[in-house]
């Protein structure tokens, strides 16, 4: 038998195994953590600090912190909302994010979150950071300017020997994800679209297939991100390029 | 490797028109200049962006008919894509892009005439301009404000239905279309709870006919010379000569209504057109080649559709047509306050033509996108509510645009507009060191016959944002007014 803990959140008694990290335990007592760089079934990386929660009075992130017993963990709170805010909004700033003609638009976790607050306008000012495309490849256009650096890609997409295909190059400000040299030439189709999948914004998108999914059938045009089943569907990872 | 995006000049995209007019020390006009935005930005935005991101991007330029643009980019990439230039698409994908179009005119032409034009021809040119706008006509003739309202509803209804949104949409994409219409919104437009049907949409686009013709009769003098002046004009048309604003060949005919343009293909309309630049405005000038630059402008839009077609495919808008071109005796009409008269009827046949394509179960189809052969450049035309729209692409190896050039319709009918602007300008301001309200509105009305893309022309309340200044001969300012 799996060991149960007992713990809050905002005051819930909530019950769940022993060792799950507090998003997937908040969620299954029905509460909502939002998450950006935390994808199902992938070894969490704690890098975009959307998740962070108080757990008793600290601040740590849900998607790496097993819950215990006793825990008393704040998710819902003015101080912590508006953290996880400034957090998307830094994101936009530092990245240059074209929502109006980018074909993620619908289907993208990081415009999804930012509707979800209600972000009307970040607080920081724009970078305009000078960053690139990379249309080379066959089967993947790169849009650098878009990437939020979760590394999703690198942790989910791998080929059958568990190698990553995709991986971090230069260093700080110049980091940029690539394909590794010899992997990504006999980059299937398959695996392509998984990588297309799995990253939560437009920085990875398969030639040729954009908008094909109409306005009304995109992943939230149905149900907005943080609604039960939206965690289910995103746990289910389903297809939406069909 | 594409790079760094330099835009050059940022500005001109405010939406502001400017009008210039010098007078001499007789208060006689010398010149008249209309000033206004333009376009090029969105051809070094697209630069380095997949190509597939055109259709969607390019129309973020406009929001007045981004429909337009979203489908004339969509037309070249059909091209870049292998679907052939116009012909290759299935059924199901042509007649949702078409049923789209005819959606957009529809929406567009009745704003126009509603919101935009109808105050001037309701309560006079020199009115006071308190009631001179949409609000007056909702006060004064209700009736009319709400046919106006209700019909741009429609418009926008199919624009949703075909595109997923009023105001841009995605639907078309390279080769085809993303989606067709279920049987519950097709029938919702054939049989929709009243006033919103093809049926009420036809009928009132006869009646706003009538209380054109109407008020053209009892101001005759005006209507006809208001404006006037001969002019080439171009618009596509349809292989046999038909009316056809989704698709067609390209035709030019002269002021006694020779071709000038023989239906050519626009696949090569670089051969036949050429664009001059000048150093007062940011937007181009283009001409026929084979006329020169000097005398080879162009009117475009609806009335230039009315003199280039030999006959309108739908019953109801061919007797109007039929009707238009008695008026002069079939000779090409140059009268710029006609150009309402054939918007109308342009309404009248769009309203048609989407009853026509509801009908069709092509609408309802499956198969939506054709792919062939891909090639690297690619020209996409059609006939926009305001006039002849070209797009044109090339990309590169690696599926990035490479170039975009873009004709936009305002920017064909740039001669025209200035033309129309001297003419007002001669008429009402000759011999008077003041500029009146009702003159400066003259010259407004004479731009507005153009229903120019410029984002000022929704200005909401039937006013454009224009500012105009009167200049001596040493260009030392004498009035200025700000509307
Ligand atoms: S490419 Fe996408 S998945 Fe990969 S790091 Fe960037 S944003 Fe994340
Ligand atoms: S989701 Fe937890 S740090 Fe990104």
């Amino acid at each position: 038998m799996e060991k149960k803990v007992t713990f809050t959140i905002d005051n819930k008694e909530c019950t769940a195994t022993a060792g799950s990290f507090i998003v997937d335990a908040a969620r299954k007592n029905g509460i909502y953590i939002p998450t950006l760089c935390n994808y199902d079934g992938v070894k969490p990386a704690g890098s975009c600090r959307v998740c962070t929660v108080k757990v008793n009075k600290r601040h740590l992130t849900a998607c790496t912190t097993p819950v215990a017993e006793g825990m008393e963990i704040e998710v819902d709170t003015a101080e912590l909302n508006d953290l996880r805010n400034a957090v998307v909004e830094l994101l936009f700033t530092e990245g240059n994010h074209y929502c109006p003609a980018c074909e993620k638009s619908g289907d993208c976790e990081l415009q999804a979150l930012a509707y979800r607050f209600q972000i009307m306008a970040p607080r920081f000012p724009f970078q305009f950071n000078e960053r690139d495309i990379d249309a080379s490849h066959p089967k993947i256009y790169h849009d650098h300017n878009r990437c939020i650096l979760c590394k999703r890609c690198i942790r989910a997409v791998k080929d059958k020997d568990g190698k990553s295909i995709f991986e971090f190059n230069n260093r700080a400000k110049e980091v940029r994800i690539k394909l590794d040299d010899k992997l990504g030439e006999t980059l299937s189709d398959e695996l392509a679209l998984k990588a297309m999948e799995v990253c939560p914004v437009g920085s990875i998108l398969v030639k040729e297939i954009g908008f094909k999914t109409p306005i009304g059938k995109r992943k939230f045009d149905r149900i907005p991100i943080g609604t039960q089943e939206t965690t289910e569907q995103l746990s289910h990872k389903e297809e939406h390029h069909e | 490797m594409p790079r760094k995006i330099t835009i050059e000049p940022v500005t001109r995209v405010e939406g502001h028109g400017k009008v210039t007019i010098h007078m001499d020390e007789d208060n006689q006009v010398v010149q008249s200049r209309l000033h206004i935005v333009e376009f090029r930005g969105f051809e070094r935005f697209v630069q380095g962006r997949p190509y597939w991101e055109a259709p969607v991007l390019v129309q973020r330029l406009c929001g007045i008919c981004p429909v337009s643009h979203h489908l004339a980019a969509a037309k070249a990439l059909d091209v870049i894509v292998g679907a052939g230039t116009g012909d290759g698409l299935t059924p199901t994908g042509e007649k949702m892009r078409r049923l789209m179009h005819y959606g957009q005119i529809f929406q567009s032409h009745a704003l126009h005439f509603f919101h935009l034009a109808s105050p001037d021809l309701l309560f006079g040119i020199e009115a006071d301009p308190n009631i001179r706008n949409i609000i007056g006509v909702a006060m004064e003739h209700k009736d009319l404000a709400i046919q106006g309202v209700m019909m741009r509803k429609f418009g926008q209804e199919v624009i949703k239905a075909t595109a997923g949104k009023k105001i841009h949409g995605t639907g078309a994409i390279p080769g085809g279309i993303n989606k067709s219409l279920t049987k519950e919104e097709r029938d919702s437009f054939l049989k929709g709870e009243d006033p919103l049907n093809t049926d009420k949409m036809i009928e009132w686009s006869l009646g706003a006919l009538d209380f054109f013709k109407t008020y053209h009769k009892a101001n005759q003098q005006l209507v006809d010379n208001f404006a006037s002046f001969p002019s080439s004009h171009l618009s596509l048309v349809r292989k046999d000569g038909a009316m056809d604003l989704y698709h067609g060949v390209l035709r030019a005919i002269d002021s006694e209504g020779k071709k000038i343009l023989h239906d050519v293909d626009y696949q090569n309309y670089t051969e036949y057109i050429g664009e001059e630049v000048k150093n007062w405005t940011y937007m181009k000038f283009p001409f026929l080649k084979e006329i020169g630059k000097k005398d080879g402008w162009y009117r475009v839009g609806p009335l230039a559709r009315m003199n280039t077609v030999d006959f309108i495919p739908t019953p109801l808008a061919q007797k109007e047509l039929e009707e238009f071109k008695a008026y002069t005796n079939g000779k090409p009409n140059g009268m710029s306050m006609h150009m309402h008269w054939a918007r109308l009827i342009e309404i009248l046949h769009s309203a048609e033509q989407m009853k026509d394509l509801l009908n069709d179960p092509d609408i309802m189809g499956k198969d939506l996108v054709t792919k062939g052969t891909k090639t690297n450049e690619g020209v996409g035309l059609l006939e926009a509510p305001r006039g002849t729209l070209f797009h044109h692409y090339k990309i590169n190896d690696h599926d990035q645009i490479e170039m975009a050039n873009l004709i936009v319709s305002t920017t064909n009918n740039n001669i025209p507009m200035n033309l129309a602007v001297e003419s007002v300008a001669k008429q009402y301001l000759t011999g008077h060191a003041v500029i009146s309200e009702g003159m400066m509105n003259a010259v407004e009305v004479a731009i507005r016959a153009y229903d120019p893309c410029l984002s000022c022309a929704t200005h909401a309340l039937g006013k454009m944002p224009l500012e105009i200044s009167l200049l001596d001969k040493d260009d030392r300012l004498i009035d200025r007014k700000n509307s």
